[in-house]
């Protein structure tokens, strides 16, 4: 078992990957293809997996993993669990910036059984943008695929003059200055 | 034709839809084919239900048992016929004998008790009881149904109610054998709680070695080859694991599983008011239209760990859905007890 790190490989030419982890399996391959259906002008990798570490067999061929997204349930605690594990098999590198937890399941608020609380924590503790979606419905999923797209396309250093240590002003909230 | 009897008809023509009215009274068999053509299924249902009275106002004999086949509204309960057969009992099952004493039983207990019997070709008794009191006609709507394999120790009752002690005796007497006691497994399909019972339902065998997944005849999924699977071998584990514990068919249909706790509290140190005094009673229940078929697709859907708790996944093994669960003594952890 591998642990993932985000420096220790060489980028490929015009490409990108993206590491989508969480125990639905069905909503992260339909964000998958939502995300393939995009417009885009480089290589796009997308890595499926339910938790980390990721199996080391498949190491050598695994090319370098610019964004994780994490994704929490609402109604799963057992996908926040699952969440918690796997960040623990992190390199801490990867919080400059290359993390970020997508939320689903708010819409229905009485069958939340995860706090708002505990997925703020999180956010909070390990300093990356917390995005709340409905992947359910046609629109939000597209929108989100094209911000994760933007959001890679940093990541991976194509934008130059900007870098993934920007996102952090994506969670400051203009209250606490 | 007695007034209760065509009201009893007409309430229950009401109560079929309207797309099984045809069906249901072609079986029923008491009313002649002409008969039945003339009886025009698309006008109001009172007039429909009034069309069926005045037809067997002709018929002088009306046989209630015709009803059974709307069970599937009925909750089945079971009761197993416990330990073995006295040496009364002959080796081949009379069934005049056994309709006589059944009778003779209940009759002598209560007087105003209505009961018909009828053979189905799979040695199942469907035996139709109604209740009143002393003063009372006995009550049509409300009646119990028993379902009797005479070759087999076990009975299915529905809607069980206070005369349950009375019809335990009567079944026991009816049937030679020894003793009656009830199972904890309740189920509205009678056709899974006898999969069940008899162990009609694909089984699993505990397996040692563990075998690769066989060649499945599924047609090759068009997945994007920029879409990367990186926990496959996981995924096949949780498969096979799953097939381990449920088998490859369909499983029983049960509507609950409801498990009793009375078990310690295991809290904090500062919540002292809770821990080591008294058991933390608290009733856990899961009910789902297909609860087996719920828990087996539950691991596949990644919302819970394969494999499952054993508590979850003993009921058709253990023939109960409702369970009790209490301390075991020294070793922490919950197992399950009879009732």
């Amino acid at each position: 078992m591998s642990l993932v790190r985000p420096f220790d490989k060489l980028p490929t030419l015009n490409s990108a990957a993206i590491l989508l982890v969480g125990t639905d399996e069905s909503q992260q391959q339909q964000l998958a293809e939502a995300i393939l259906k995009e417009k885009k002008n480089f290589k796009i990798n997308i890595h499926v997996a339910t938790s980390l570490p990721l199996p080391a067999e498949r190491d050598h061929i695994r090319p370098r993993i610019d964004l994780i997204a994490f994704m929490i349930n609402m109604q799963s605690k057992h996908s926040l669990r699952n969440v918690e594990a796997s960040l623990s098999h992190m390199d801490a590198n990867f919080f400059l910036g290359k993390v970020c937890f997508l939320i689903t399941g708010v819409g229905r608020m009485n069958h939340c059984s995860v706090e708002m609380n505990a997925v703020r924590k999180l956010g909070n503790l390990y300093c990356s943008p917390v995005l709340f979606c409905e992947l359910d419905s046609e629109g939000i999923r597209v929108a989100t695929a094209q911000r994760l797209l933007r959001m890679l396309q940093i990541c991976a250093g194509h934008m130059p003059g900007v870098s993934a240590l920007f996102f952090s002003s994506l969670m400051k909230s203009s209250i606490d200055e | 034709m007695d007034e209760t009897v065509a009201e009893y008809i007409r309430r229950t023509v009401l109560k079929i839809p309207r797309c099984q009215i045809m069906e249901m009274l072609t079986m029923w068999e008491f009313l002649s084919k002409t008969q039945l053509q003339t009886i025009n299924v698309h006008q109001l249902k009172e007039r429909i239900s009034q069309a069926v009275v005045e037809l067997c106002e002709v018929i002088t004999s009306i046989v209630n048992d015709q009803i059974v086949s709307n069970s599937h509204n009925f909750v089945f309960t079971i009761s197993g016929i416990f330990s073995c057969i006295t040496g009364e009992e002959t080796d081949s099952f009379n069934l005049a004998d056994f309709k006589y004493k059944f009778k003779r039983s209940l009759r002598s207990a209560l007087k105003n008790v209505t009961i018909n019997f009828r053979e189905y070709e799979d040695n199942a008794i469907w035996i139709r009881i109604a209740w009143g009191t002393q003063y009372t006609k006995p009550n049509q709507y409300k009646a119990t149904y028993v379902v009797y394999h005479s070759q087999t120790p076990y009975v299915f009752i529905s809607s069980l109610r206070s005369s349950i002690p009375l019809l335990c005796q009567a079944l026991v007497h009816a049937s030679n054998y020894h003793d009656i006691h009830e199972m904890e497994l309740r189920s509205r399909c009678i056709d899974s709680l006898k999969d069940i019972v008899f162990k009609r339902y694909s089984q699993t065998f505990q397996t040692y070695h563990p075998r690769p997944l066989q060649e499945r005849n599924v047609a090759p999924e068009k997945v994007d080859p920029r879409i990367i699977q990186e926990n496959k071998r996981e995924k096949e584990r949780i498969q096979s694991v799953n097939q381990e514990i449920f088998g490859e068919g369909l499983q029983p249909k049960i509507e609950f599983a409801q498990y009793k706790l009375e078990t310690m509290f295991k809290g904090e140190p500062e919540m002292d008011i809770l821990t080591e005094k008294e058991p933390f009673r608290c009733v856990v229940k899961f009910s789902s239209p297909h609860l087996l078929e719920a828990l087996k697709s539950l691991a596949p859907a990644g919302m819970a760990d394969a494999p499952l708790s054993p508590l979850l996944t003993c009921i058709p093994q253990k023939a109960r859905n409702y369970f009790k669960i209490k301390e075991r003594k020294g070793i922490l952890s919950a197992s399950c007890l009879g009732p």
